[in-house]
């Protein structure tokens, strides 16, 4: 049901089934290492390209997340996945594995929540009886595709982030136990006039702080309301700069219960620069360490807002800037 | 000793310059590395890079701009002798074998390995 101007309520509660993080070696020696259900010493997942292994996590995520819900994956009614590959392949080929009717999702990095939000509103309105959203990134797949091959060893500044290697899938129910989806805000497309792909977590803040206030004012909710709220991927630049506007805008989030997946899912001593990036950030900290941490009872409600840099690698080559999206969705226990 | 320092310090400056060029001037790896070996060209055709040698030694003949002002030199000798056809001909007489070897040895790592990077 529509609420305010861009935000749905979930009267039915769609229940989170069950849920899985697959990570790869920098994610296993993180602090959150022991919330995944897989970690993989290997980057290549014993394929041959970056990109194979890439589909491998999405296909792993999803058998675990059916494995675990225990229901047949063909009671799954539909598939909604995104990554940030062109033409989003790892989500297209990991569909032809698992052969359940699928839509195909590009957000960037803000993919995670698009397909919960979509597959919430799915199994909401009684469209689907199960739903299962995924979504994943490759560090060495994306850096190949954005940046330099990774054998040239290209310098980065310390505003830059590191692509998480990993996948996170959730399967959504019309009941059962489990985390509950209640409501979601979509974001719209803002773009600041940033250009510097080596420094996305200041050009995705301003779309994260305009989801966050559309939220509020939508619901007509405090920040107080949540246990806990997590921004994406803004890494630790992006994090503080969207703190400050949120601040300026009068809107004040408890430091205590505001972080990002991007400076939580690697340690102090791991060398990513200003933090984690890409889909699967956001999507393997909230299916893996926050809702663990909700089913312990250390959670109640919490707000994700995945944040993501709909850049292309030509747009940025022929000097565009950056649009960004974030969307919102409150999960409570 | 001396000469030690020398080296140490314009050498060190030069990958300032293109530390700068990144970092500041936000130019790509490759465009950084082509701007200096266009320097060194510029310099050794102003006649200021062999006097730069001369002064800081390794400081100034391991960095790329040197590619660039022996590309100028082997020019500017081979014009001296046959002419203005001679700038076509004597550009990579001084560095043929750097980019002779760099096209072999790439063409057998190629036979030998797979790039998948």
């Amino acid at each position: 049901m529509l609420q305010g101007h861009q935000s749905w309520i979930f009267n039915n509660k769609p229940v989170i089934l069950s849920s899985s993080a697959v990570g790869g070696p920098f994610e296993a020696k993180g602090p959150l290492a022991k919330d995944f259900d897989i970690l993989h010493q290997d980057t290549r997942l014993g394929q041959d390209s970056f990109e194979k292994a890439e589909k491998k996590l999405i296909e792993q995520a999803c058998e675990i997340a059916i494995h675990k819900a225990k229901i047949k994956k063909e009671d799954i009614n539909f598939f909604l996945c995104g990554d940030l590959m062109n033409q989003i392949i790892s989500s297209s080929f990991a569909a032809r594995t698992l052969a359940i009717p699928f839509l195909g999702l590009y957000g960037a990095c803000s993919s995670s929540m698009e397909g919960l939000s979509l597959a919430a509103l799915m199994i909401d309105s009684k469209a689907a009886e199960y739903a299962l959203a995924a979504t994943s990134s490759h560090n060495s797949a994306s850096e190949k595709q954005y940046r330099y091959p990774t054998e040239y060893g290209a310098q980065k500044p310390p505003t830059a982030q590191w692509t998480v290697t990993g996948s996170g899938a959730v399967l959504l129910g019309q009941r059962g136990e489990g985390p509950k989806v209640t409501c979601a805000t979509i974001g719209r497309v803002v773009d600041m006039g940033l250009s510097d792909p080596f420094n996305m977590g200041t050009a995705m803040a301003p779309a994260a702080v305009d989801t966050i206030q559309a939220h509020f004012r939508d619901l007509n909710r405090d920040p107080s309301f949540y246990d806990l709220i997590a921004t994406g991927d803004l890494g630790r630049v992006g994090h503080r700069i969207a703190g400050d506007l949120l601040r300026d805008h009068g809107l004040e989030i408890p430091p205590e219960i505001f972080t990002d997946c991007g400076i939580l899912i690697y340690g102090d001593k791991q060398p990513v620069m200003a933090g984690g990036s890409g889909c699967a950030c956001s999507a393997t900290t909230t299916y893996g360490h926050f809702f663990k941490r909700m089913h312990k009872g250390e959670l109640k409600r919490i707000l994700i807002v995945a944040t993501g840099a709909l850049l292309s690698p030509l747009s940025y080559q022929q000097k565009e800037s950056i649009p960004c999206v974030a969307h919102a969705v409150s999960i409570e226990m | 000793m001396e000469k030690f320092i020398w080296a140490f310090i314009i050498g060190g400056a030069i990958c300032v310059i293109g530390q700068i060029a990144m970092d500041v001037f936000k130019l790509t790896p490759a465009h950084t590395m082509s701007s200096l070996v266009v320097i060194g060209a510029i310099l050794g055709g102003l006649g200021l890079y062999e006097p730069l040698i001369k002064f800081a030694g390794a400081g100034a003949t391991v960095p790329i701009s040197s590619f660039g002002n022996s590309l100028v030199k082997g020019a500017l000798a081979e014009a001296e002798r046959s002419g203005i056809i001679g700038v076509l001909t004597g550009i990579f007489e001084v560095t043929s074998a750097g980019v002779s070897s760099a096209i072999i040895f790439g063409f057998m790592a190629s036979l030998l390995f797979k790039s998948k990077g």
